[in-house]
């Protein structure tokens, strides 16, 4: 029962817009991270990151994944969908890719199982703490992030970053990025629906590849036009290449809490995983 | 990422999806391609809000999202394989390699922040491979193949494929090469590897050999199928990039020669390592002493310099790998310079004329 091209194209199309309007549903849930300033979020964040990154010791990964489940725990965000989320999209591949690095053949090193004596093949000592680095740091780096953007509207998330120096037309640019991407992503769907709705049999793959370059090529002359289009109507409005913006945030105390716990939760993992 | 690594059965979608997450590269390594990467961004940003002022914010956004919305669809191969293409390489041959930086670090951007695809620290070293190495390269293929000919010209075609099968295949090497430099650079004292843990002759081959074989292929298809749509049914839009660049373009046009030659120089430095014993000029200390019988004092007191990649080799390597590794670090260390002054002498010649 293989589908078809276009079916799963629709369908990968269909589960992107499904997924990020999860997300801002939980973004919207009363929990304790979502009532935080983003800009406290999205530092702390970056902190715990670099904690992850930095450590050497696997128990202070391993502690500071702990921390974010039950940060996501707090904030309301379910367990059982983030825990497969992340696991099972990204690291699956991380870990199939972690299998080789077990053997001797790759990490050299004190053996613990032999699984063949002559020519020497067993899984090392080095290769499975190797293997436990890349599965545990990918997977908490991954979950620190959907973790962010879980508990914070994707335009709120948007205009924290100008805390971190990112230039304000980058933002602008963002904004409109983010939002035309759903636009396409419609317009794409739109396009595949209406050529499914008219095939029968299957397509020879040089047929199928000949309809999803012409779509893209489509999409990629729309794109151009769009972006003519919606120029004329900024500057209709008044744009004149300096971007504005409403919104000012303001720091509550207990943001200022937040943010100086999760900055020394980051420099104690630091200096615990320096080993 | 790292995809294509596994053996692949048929009906798997494989890709290139080459986002790279947090925790492959060690941090110091992360922030070193974050201070490469940055600089080049903001180069291109600005020669993109000279050529376009205002224009620039819609095009980039309407681009950024078509990278995006483009690296979602399943392009089929042979025998039920699809994969994905990254589309740096159309967008650079459309809209020229400086827009198509911006816009594919904005997809970039949006992916790792949103979609937690590609990691946040790993952000920098993405963005060079996919966002700036990627497109640049492929323009520069597809200006030097497509020449002076028509828009129509199905010389084009060829040169577009080229464009993407090459520069994909260009960063998949990279990125084995940054790969493979882990476990040389970050290890524990019992020689654990802590972030990617494949050495280099094992890295490299892994993510070249396949995307050699699938994405790029994919990419190089989905390039030149995109460019022959845009022939029929819209030529106008592939006269975008030229419009600008039509004094740069008879620039580079006068220059080609001297690329050519050089990258023929690059393609025969291998014949380096069947030669035998040292280029003339270029002995060390011992083998003076050799020649000559003894080691005279000057060069005695100038040994005191150590290269940081002594005798072209990499620690740890197999001595011929480590040979190229290091030619293909020189070569680009070289090109970094070179631009980097002739970027500095332009600025100011135009300076000058103002």
């Amino acid at each position: 029962m293989a589908r078809s091209l276009v079916e799963r194209t629709l369908a990968s199309v269909t589960h992107t817009l499904e997924q990020t309007l999860f997300a801002e549903d939980i973004a919207r849930q009363p929990g304790v991270l979502q009532s935080l300033d983003p800009r406290v979020k999205l530092v702390s964040v970056l902190a715990l990151l670099l904690a992850v990154s930095f450590a050497r010791n696997l128990w202070v990964i391993a502690g500071l994944y702990l921390l974010v489940l039950s940060l996501a725990w707090v904030s309301r965000v379910p367990l059982g969908f983030f825990v497969r989320h992340v696991w099972v999209a990204l690291p699956f591949f991380t870990g199939l890719v972690a299998l080789p690095v077990l053997f001797n053949v790759v990490t050299p090193g004190a053996p613990v199982l032999t699984l063949w004596s002559n020519p020497l093949i067993a899984i090392t000592a080095q290769g499975l703490r190797a293997a436990a680095f890349l599965i545990l740091r990918v997977g908490t780096s991954v979950s620190l992030a959907i973790l962010l953007v879980l508990v914070t509207p994707w335009n709120t998330l948007l205009r924290a970053l100008s805390v971190l120096r990112v230039p304000s037309v980058f933002l602008l640019i963002l904004g409109m990025t983010y939002r035309y991407i759903y636009l396409l992503l419609k317009t794409a769907s739109d396009m595949f629906e209406a050529r499914q709705s008219r095939v029968v049999g299957r397509l020879q793959p040089a047929a199928q590849r000949h309809l999803v370059t012409n779509t893209m090529g489509v999409l990629m002359s729309k794109s151009y036009g769009l972006s003519q289009d919606v120029y004329l109507a900024m500057l209709s409005r008044g744009y004149r290449g300096r971007p504005r913006t409403l919104d000012r945030f303001t720091m509550q105390p207990r943001d200022w809490l937040w943010g100086a716990a999760a900055l020394s939760v980051a420099v104690v993992a630091l200096w615990l995983g320096r080993g | 990422m790292l995809l294509s690594l596994l053996p692949l059965p048929t009906t798997m979608s494989v890709g290139a999806n080459m986002h790279i997450p947090d925790g492959y590269f060690g941090p110091l390594f992360s922030i070193a391609l974050w201070i490469i990467a940055l600089p080049w961004l903001g180069l291109a940003t600005r020669q993109l809000s000279r050529q376009l002022n205002q224009r620039m914010v819609p095009l980039v956004a309407l681009f950024a999202a078509f990278s995006f919305v483009i690296m979602m669809f399943n392009v089929p191969l042979i025998g039920g394989t699809t994969g994905h293409a990254i589309g740096a390489s159309i967008a650079a041959i459309v809209i020229g390699p400086a827009g198509a930086a911006v816009a594919v670090a904005i997809a970039l951007l949006i992916q790792a922040l949103f979609f937690g695809d590609g990691g946040i620290l790993a952000y920098g070293a993405n963005i060079l491979l996919m966002a700036l190495i990627m497109p640049y390269t492929a323009a520069f293929i597809y200006r030097a193949l497509g020449g002076n000919t028509l828009i129509s010209d199905r010389r084009r075609l060829v040169a577009s494929f080229a464009a993407g099968w090459a520069s994909l295949s260009l960063i998949a090497g990279l990125a084995g090469i940054m790969f493979g430099l882990q476990p040389i650079l970050f290890h524990a004292a019992d020689g654990t590897p802590l972030y990617a843990p494949f050495p280099l002759q094992v890295a490299v081959p892994a993510m070249l050999i396949p995307h050699m074989l699938v994405a790029s292929v994919i990419e190089g298809l989905v390039t030149a199928g995109i460019l022959a749509y845009l022939q029929r049914g819209n030529p106008e839009l592939l006269e975008v990039s030229l419009k600008p660049g039509v004094a740069s373009r008879l620039e580079s046009a006068r220059l080609r020669p001297l690329w050519i030659g050089l990258a023929a120089l690059v393609v025969l430095s291998p014949v380096g390592l069947l030669a035998a014993g040292t280029a003339w000029g270029e002995w060390a200390a011992e083998e003076i002493a050799d020649v000559v019988g003894y080691t005279p004092q000057g060069l005695a007191a100038t040994q005191t310099w150590s290269a940081p990649l002594p005798d072209y080799a990499v620690h740890g390597l197999n001595a011929n790998l480590g040979y190229i590794v290091s030619a293909g670090l020189g070569i680009g260390l070289t090109l970094v310079v070179i631009w980097v002054i002739a970027s500095l002498l332009a600025r100011r010649s135009a300076a000058q004329k103002s």
